[in-house]
Formats: structure tokens, sequence, C-alpha cells
């Protein structure tokens, strides 16, 4: 299969390139043109880039089918130009068991779309207590270790589970939240949380769980990925533990650059996230620290939710976004507010993710794997709920109009989606 | 920030929400037609046809005798057939959802829906989700808000004290889990009152409290100085031992209103309380039951309050 992506604007955030030319795939790699192509794509007018990375993306299965399936998850995915996807382990049961993982990368890859790395559970049941048996896992494919949204309570099982990671090389990716002073809030502790009379989660269930991170990664040594950063003091610890040479790396979640505690709104339960959206200068902490490099990519947090559990109050409500197909656009609001250039901007979600992934995808170039997004910046859209291929409609841009509409997704040299 | 969901768009009121939000000119002219319904409830016949064969639900998804039967009476005084639901005792049990349960009472021809939730925002996902012919009253969300009681802690002030310019009026207590504190908060800074005080430790005390435009003081004495109204807020048995709080004796001690403590106000000072009291806790008996407590014409005035926003969201006018 040889495919020929022809005029577009290429543009290769891993090396800067952003130029009119053509993309040749050969045999699911990104290659020379050779021969003639079996399908030719008709780019003009549109960007090219690799394909999207996303290290956070529920997929809802095994367990939750009933707000989504694996098949509408990577239609979504797809359709959002994401190439790549890490799933959390927080599936029922947890992805705590090799035979789990290999059951989800086999269905996952039956449907052809985009491929699927599973990231394991760092404690049995996700509850804290006993660790996985992260070598058989690792081997069964998952990439990293999780505790997903559950925080892990017990530091001492935290440094040995640290420990044992670091021992072998595994990466594990972990949300800085202390449980006890998170424990029944459902928003930032701030204003607004004290307007709406709403139990409040403290920027310091932050930073206090991160302070300790970064204690027992001083001491442990292991390879440690800081999931969804939320507040502007945690981002600055973040800052000074780079500095300082700590092998770390950041997330944040892509509505936590836009939004902020004030979109609460009266009580709109799709603004009810994990972590809570805080306020405004954490919020523009957040987007300023994804420009400078102290957060290395941006992850959609997808987290279909159905629609019952929205329509309860806020706090009752089950916390989450839809946000495979609102990467991109969203990317780019942020990239033109912060003034990047498109390849500067697109970097968040495709080299940057690839490289705490540890893989060849997110950049054009020969040899690379032939994942690849033909988008119109410009087209505008809106996200309404027939819109959105994913069957949790549940985003807090319901119904607005966003700019940057995929038109191609290309996994290993094979069109996958077009729009 | 969408528009507010209270106010239809001629900006009168549709739904009693919250007192945030609604303009002064609304507040004023609940407090006047409370007035000319105290009336009514001193007469020997209490009763007016406003409401008329409309039907009013109560719906407490959380337990309450005595805010519960002051909406009945008020409902009754206007003429309105009252259905008292105990909601929850009966369909959440069976894990019916809030929607739902409102959608049934709402094919049974309802015009008010009278609401108390234990989660804040509850009224306001109902109202959202009512016929443009239904209105919701919130009787007490989480701790979100307490709208009528707080137009029933403004109507009493204003009835002893005439004007809101230039008073000092203390709340004191559990700030952190009143939702009649946060109504009543925003009413006094609708109305222009100049000093509103907060006044409790710093575990019951929210966070950012002074972006509601109070100022807080820990300090029960500074707090209580030359204050012209002081609201005791009640305090939970749950709350009064853990965390939050060592003992029920030593909130007493540092926060209850004593006789001692109260001659730091005004000499005219008039004590509040939305009960039910804990005597000996947040209030000593010698205070609830001496010269400056209005507790108990508070409860006869909620109703004429509530007469009054029931008469204005429904009665057409």
């Amino acid at each position: 299969m040889r495919l020929l992506i022809k005029g577009g604007r290429v543009v290769d955030p891993a090396s800067g390139r952003d130029a009119l030319g053509d993309v040749f795939v050969a045999d699911g790699r990104i290659a020379q043109p050779v021969g003639t192509p079996d399908r030719t794509l008709d780019a003009r007018g549109l960007v090219v880039a690799p394909g999207f990375i996303d290290l956070a993306a529920r997929l809802r299965e095994p367990g939750y089918e009933y707000k989504a399936t694996l098949e509408s998850e990577m239609e979504a995915a797809v359709a959002g130009g994401v190439t790549s996807l890490a799933c959390p382990p927080d599936t029922d049961p947890p992805l705590d068991e090799p035979g789990l993982v290999d059951m989800l990368r086999r269905r996952a890859k039956a449907l052809s779309r985009a491929r699927v790395y599973p990231v394991g559970a760092l404690t049995v049941k996700l509850a804290g207590k006993q660790l996985t048996e992260m070598a058989e896992l690792t081997e069964s494919g998952c990439v990293a270790f999780s505790q997903a949204n559950v925080a892990l309570a017990d530091t001492q099982v935290l440094w040995r589970a640290l420990q044992y990671a670091a021992t072998f090389g595994f990466p594990v990716w972990l949300r800085a939240e202390d449980a006890w002073l998170a424990r029944g809030g459902v928003a930032h502790d701030g204003e607004v949380a004290t307007r709406l009379g709403l139990a409040g989660i403290p920027a310091f269930a932050e930073t206090i769980a991160l302070a300790q991170l970064l204690e027992l990664v001083r001491a442990t040594g292991a390879r440690v990925h800081v999931c969804r950063i939320s507040s502007a003091a945690g981002v600055a610890m973040l800052r000074r533990a780079k500095h300082d040479g700590l092998p770390l790396t950041c997330d944040v979640g892509i509505h936590h650059l836009h939004l902020s505690e004030m979109d609460l709104g009266y009580f709109d339960s799709h603004c009810r996230l994990e972590p809570p959206l805080r306020s405004r200068r954490d919020r523009e902490a957040l987007a300023a620290a994804l420009a400078d490099g102290t957060i290395d990519c941006a992850v959609s947090d997808h987290t279909p939710v159905d629609e019952d559990q929205k329509l309860l109050p806020f706090g009752e409500a089950e916390p989450g976004a839809t946000g495979l197909e609102l990467l991109l656009p969203l990317a780019l609001k942020w990239g033109m507010e912060m003034k990047l250039t498109l390849a500067q901007t697109l970097a968040r979600i495709t080299s940057g993710p690839a490289r705490i992934l540890g893989v060849a995808s997110g950049r054009i170039e020969p040899g690379a794997p032939g994942d690849l997004v033909l988008f119109d910046p410009d087209a505008a859209w809106r996200a309404t709920s027939a819109a959105l291929k994913s069957q949790g409609k549940n985003t807090p841009f319901l119904g607005m109009e966003l700019a940057g509409r995929v038109r191609a997704t290309v996994v290993d040299g094979h069109v996958v989606h077009e729009a | 920030m969408p528009r507010n969901p209270q106010l239809n768009g001629n900006g009168e009121l549709q739904h009693l929400l919250s007192i945030e939000g609604l303009p002064r000119e609304i507040l004023v002219k609940i407090l006047d037609a409370a007035e000319s319904f105290v009336g009514v409830t001193e007469r020997d016949i209490k009763k007016v046809p406003l409401l008329r064969g409309k039907s009013v639900f109560n719906l407490f998804f959380e337990g309450s005798t005595r805010t519960r039967t002051t909406f009945e009476i008020a409902a009754k005084r206007l003429s309105a057939d009252v259905i008292n639901l105990n909601v929850a005792a009966s369909s959440t049990a069976k894990g019916e959802s809030l929607l739902d349960t409102v959608a049934n009472l709402s094919a049974m021809q309802a015009d008010i829906f009278v609401v108390r939730h234990g989660s804040s925002g509850a009224p306001f996902l109902v109202a959202r989700h009512v016929k443009p012919h239904e209105h919701v009253i919130n009787a007490g969300d989480g701790r979100h808000a307490h709208p009528t009681q707080g137009l029933l802690d403004l109507y009493t002030i204003r009835h002893y004290k005439k004007e809101f310019g230039g008073l000092v009026v203390a709340i004191v207590g559990d700030v952190l889990h009143s939702r009649v504190a946060r109504s009543l908060i925003h009413g006094l800074t609708t109305l222009g009152v100049p000093e509103v005080r907060v006044i409790g430790p710093q575990t019951l005390i929210p966070a950012g409290a002074s972006a509601l435009g109070v100022r807080v003081f820990h300090s029960m004495r500074e707090g209580l100085k030359d204050a012209d109204v002081v609201v005791m807020l009640r305090l939970q048995n749950e709350r009064m031992s853990g965390a939050l709080l060592p003992s029920a004796q030593e909130f007493n001690k540092h926060y209850g209103l004593s006789l001692e403590k109260l001659a730091l106000a005004r000499p005219d000072a008039i004590v509040m309380h939305p009960g039910p009291m804990n005597r000996g806790v947040e209030i000593d008996s010698s205070v609830a039951d001496g010269p400056h407590s209005v507790i108990l014409p508070q409860v006869t005035f909620g109703i004429s309050v509530r007469m009054a926003v029931m008469s204005m969201v429904a009665g057409g006018g």
C-alpha cells in the first residue's frame, strides 16, 4: 500500500519544518516517493501533521460499555486526528492483569483505528495496597503504570511502588492529589465554591502530594510522569524540580488550558472535572507553562460519561469531559492565545507526548510510522451531540463553535477517517 | 456567565433559586409584598384567593418540619392546593432520579415546586427542566442557598431597623456549611448594608469569604462590637466534635452568644436565629428568651415572606 498526500502544508513539529509539499507513505512508513501510489489524498489548503498522540483517553472497556464502547471511542479518536492513545487503567475491572490488557489490545487492534497503549494499574484493583505484576503487564503491552484518579494514600506503598518500578525502569504516571485533603471535595476551594456552597479541594491538595512525589523521585530515581497538573503553585514546583535536574515529565488536561472555576456558572455539571477547574490565575499559569516547556504535553483526558450521570446536582454528577474530538481545536485555540507557531502548538500533541511514550511516531521523516492527520485549521464547526462520534457528549463546549476540523486521518499508512 | 435563570425575559421573577443575582428592586418588591400579607395573617379569615386553583408541590429530599410547614401554611393562605411529598423516604429510595421525580409530578399538573435538597444546585437543575408555566422555589439546597430564609431575615431586619444603610450586621458560627448565611449575605450587600461581618473559627469560615463582601472576624468580641444585628447560625450536632471543633462546650465559650458578649453590641441590637436552636451551644437561653431576641417574630414573618414569593412567581404579579 502506497499513499501519496499531495500539496499540503506539511508541519513537522519535531524538526520545525513548515512548508508546502508532499508526504509519501509506503508499507506503513513514511518514505521517499517511489513508484505509483495506490491512493492519493489531495491536501491542498490543509495542514499535514503527524497524527496526534494523546496520553489520557478512556475507552471505557472493560466494564463501562454503557458509557462508551471501544468501537465508538476509536471512531472518536480518529475523527479527532488522534492516531495513538494511552488509556488509563480505571476500567472495571482495572487493568491489573495481563489477560485484560492482552484482550484490550487485541480488541483495539482488530478495529484498525488508532494505536492503543494501555497504562497498567500500579496496584491491584487500584486499591493502593499490593503492587501489580508490572513485568508481566509490561510484556502484555503496558507502557506505564498509574493509579488513574485514585490517589495512593499510603506513602509507604507509594515509596515501594516507585522503588520497584525504578528497579526495572518502568515509567510511573501519577496525579498529584492528597487523598485526605481532596476527600468529599467537588470543586476548587476558592471564591466560586464558597459562593455556590460546594465542598472544596484546595490547591495545596496538589502541592502537598507533589512535594511527596518529588521527594520520592529523588530517593528512588523512578521515571515519573506527573498527570493533569492543575495549579500555579504546582507548576512552580515542577519548574524548580526540572531545573534541579529531576527526570520528570508532566501533562495538563486540555480543558484546564481554557476554563476556570468561573465557568461553573450556575452549577454546570459539564465543568465537574478531575482535577477541578481552578482559579483564572491557575489557568493562566498552566497555559504559560505548557508554552515554556515546564509542562511537556496536553492531553484530552477523554472521559465519556452518559447523560444521566451529568443530569444530577453538580456534586453528584460524574466527573469528566469528552475530549478526543476537541483536542485539536482546543490546542489550536491555546496556541493562538500564546502566539505560538503552528509547529510549536502541535508539538504539544505530537512530538512532546511521543517522547514520553517512547515511540517513533509523532514526526514526519523517512522511516517514521505512517501516522498522519490532514486538517483545516480555520474550518469552524459546532460541538453538538450529533457532531461528536464519541458516545460521551459531555463537554463544557457543547453547542459552541470551534475552529480546526480534521479532514483525514492515516494510521499505519491506511486512511482510517475522512470527513 | 449564562443569563440569570431566575428571571424571565421581562426581568420578572420566574423562580426563586438564590438571592445572589437578584436586583435590589425585586428584593424590595418581595419585602413590600410580604408587608401587605402580614395584615392578612393577622385577620380572622387568613385567606386570599391569589393562588386559587393552583397546586403547590412541597418536594423535600431532605427532612424538615419547620420550613415545610411554613411553606404549607403560606400556600394555603393563598388558597392554593398543597401536596406534601416526603421524597427522601419514597422515590429516591427506589432509585428514581431527581429529574424523573419532577417529571412525574409535573404530569400531575403542578404550578409551583418547593424544593429542598441536600446537594447544592439541585433546584437550578430542576428549574432548567420544568415547563414554562411551572415555578421552582428553593427551600434550601446543600450549603448553597436558602433564599426564603434570607428574605425573612431581611424582612425582620427592615421591620426593626427601618433602613439598611448604616447598619452593622454580624453573622456568627458555622458559615462554612450555612446556606442561610450565604443567602443573607447576598441580600444584605444588595440592599446596601455597609458592614457585614462573619465571625467564627477558621475551620468554619469558607475559603475566600471576603470575596462575598464581608469582613471576617475570628474574635467574637471584636466582631460583635457595635453590631446592630446579630445573626446566630445553627451548629449541626455532627460538627460539634471532630476535626472542625473539639467540643460544643469550647465552641460555646468562644462563639456562643451570652448576655455578656451581647453587651458589646449596640444597646438596641436585635438577635436572630434561623432555628432550630441549640440552647447552650450557639446561644444561651438568657439571650434567646431575652428582650433583644426577635427569633419568634422571624417565624411569623417567614409565612408572609413565603406568601409574597409564591404570589410573585405564580400569581401574575
